[in-house]
């Protein structure tokens, strides 16, 4: 029998008060709500940040690149033929829509060149048939936001500053975030962004311009309330 | 405690594995958790549409035949037809081929001429060249029929003639009725008249001071 056990010692003789705490909790106990601080604060700050991380159109919607129908190459025609976005987006100085061109407008050149290009068999059944080209959307504003391409390139921003480098794009992709925190930088700093009209298509063009003197000429005043883009 | 690290940085780096970084790309459609009225019960343009009404299907709609749409020239309708701006036609003429009208009917400003060399440098300037001289990009392709602006047969043409060919097209080239405004087809019409022009001018239209420095 060991003697320093003070429960053997109880166990004999008459009564004697020794007073020892029952253990409740054993001994690792101790460290445990430390333990569970950091793994809290470790999974909390995981949650965070990959939310931060995660959760906004710079992840789930930059870098977007859909296969289309037909392997058009923004690059080839824009940068390399040197044809203006117009050309095919007759309609954006226009419209609150930037068309996607009809085929017929692929047809004014692709009818006499590449003209058996199996590549193009798609544009010319729907020039023939009239059936539309399945196009996959990959810029799309909410329904609850009514952005407007014409105000935009009729004010001097650029294709660029929304779509990105496109013209040296082989396959389109989604470039810019396009969320609203991306809209209010602009509207609330549009002389960073703003260039003459006739450079907005210019999509290299990174030349210097007094940008608050053209916001000032031509009484720039990009809203900022809600109903400014929400109507 | 290391197990929980151990399970706790394994599942940051397979969240990492799976879900990659910010701005990677990818061909999936981008999630959407909380569709909130991103996508309401209305058409866009240029989608699809499943309304019983539109039997193809689409949901950007041509001109019901015979209407006339607010500010948009259109081609067909009697209204319209007898005014020369809109159909570069001149009816008093007769309702013959050649009844085009001989002079633009928008008065030349400079700011006109500006309108149409921006619309020429975008739309006509790939086949037709910088200059008119037919020379543009596609025909290093290939296109060989695309036509010298500085043609007599095209200089001594009818304006309405000019804005006719843009509208409709003619040969090879395909019309641009649709993608080029009525009065930008005028501007254009106009800036292509400078171009011309540019080339038919003599010695004589030189100022005399001018001249004099030239020599």
């Amino acid at each position: 029998m060991n003697d320093r056990d003070p429960a053997a010692q109880d166990c004999g003789g008459p009564v004697k008060q020794v007073s020892v705490m029952p253990s409740i909790f054993p001994k690792w106990t101790n460290l445990l709500p430390l333990k569970l601080a950091v793994a809290v604060a470790c999974l909390g700050g995981a949650a965070t940040a990959g939310v931060w991380y995660y959760w906004t159109p710079k992840y789930s919607r930059v870098g977007y690149q859909p296969k289309q129908p037909v392997a058009f190459s923004h690059n080839i025609h824009a940068d390399q033929l040197g044809i203006d976005c117009r050309y095919c987006h007759s309609a954006v100085e226009r419209s609150w829509f930037s068309n996607i061109p009809a085929s017929s407008t692929c047809m004014n050149c692709h009818s006499l060149l590449l003209k058996e290009d199996p590549k193009l068999a798609l544009v010319r059944d729907s020039y023939t048939t009239g059936k539309s080209i399945p196009w996959v959307q990959l810029h799309r504003t909410p329904d609850f936001a009514y952005f407007n391409h014409s105000v935009h390139v009729n004010r001097g921003i650029s294709c660029v500053h929304c779509h990105g480098q496109i013209n040296h794009m082989e396959e389109v992709f989604h470039a810019k975030p396009l969320s609203m925190g991306f809209c209010l930088d602009c509207h609330r700093a549009p002389e960073e962004k703003i260039r003459p009209v006739d450079l907005v298509t210019q999509l290299d063009w990174a030349g210097a311009v007094d940008g608050k003197k053209l916001v000032n000429d031509w009484n720039v005043k990009p809203g900022q309330s809600c109903s400014t883009c929400h109507r | 405690m290391r197990y929980f690290f151990l399970f706790f940085f394994l599942s940051i780096a397979a969240t990492l594995g799976i879900t990659g970084f910010r701005g990677g790309y990818s061909t999936r459609t981008p999630l959407q958790v909380f569709n909130d009225m991103k996508n309401q019960a209305k058409l866009r343009p240029q989608t699809d549409s499943t309304f019983p009404g539109f039997a193809d299907g689409v949901s950007s709609r041509p001109f019901p035949a015979g209407t006339v749409a607010q500010q948009v020239g259109y081609q067909d309708n009697t209204t319209w037809k007898n005014d020369p701006f809109n159909t570069g036609r001149d009816f008093s003429k007769g309702d013959i081929p050649n009844n085009f009208v001989e002079v633009n009917p928008v008065p030349i400003t400079s700011e006109l001429l500006k309108r149409g060399q921006d619309r020429y440098l975008i739309y006509c300037q790939p086949c037709h060249g910088a200059q008119a001289d037919g020379n543009g990009i596609t025909k290093k392709l290939g296109m060989s029929t695309v036509a010298n602006l500085h043609d007599p047969r095209i200089i001594k043409m009818n304006d309405g003639e000019i804005f006719n060919t843009i509208t409709y097209g003619k040969n090879t080239m395909m019309g641009y009725g649709g993608n080029v405004p009525v009065p930008d087809r005028w501007a254009i019409v106009a800036y292509l008249r400078a171009i011309q022009l540019s080339r038919l001018g003599s010695k004589d239209d030189v100022p005399a001071p001018v001249l004099e420095k030239l020599k």
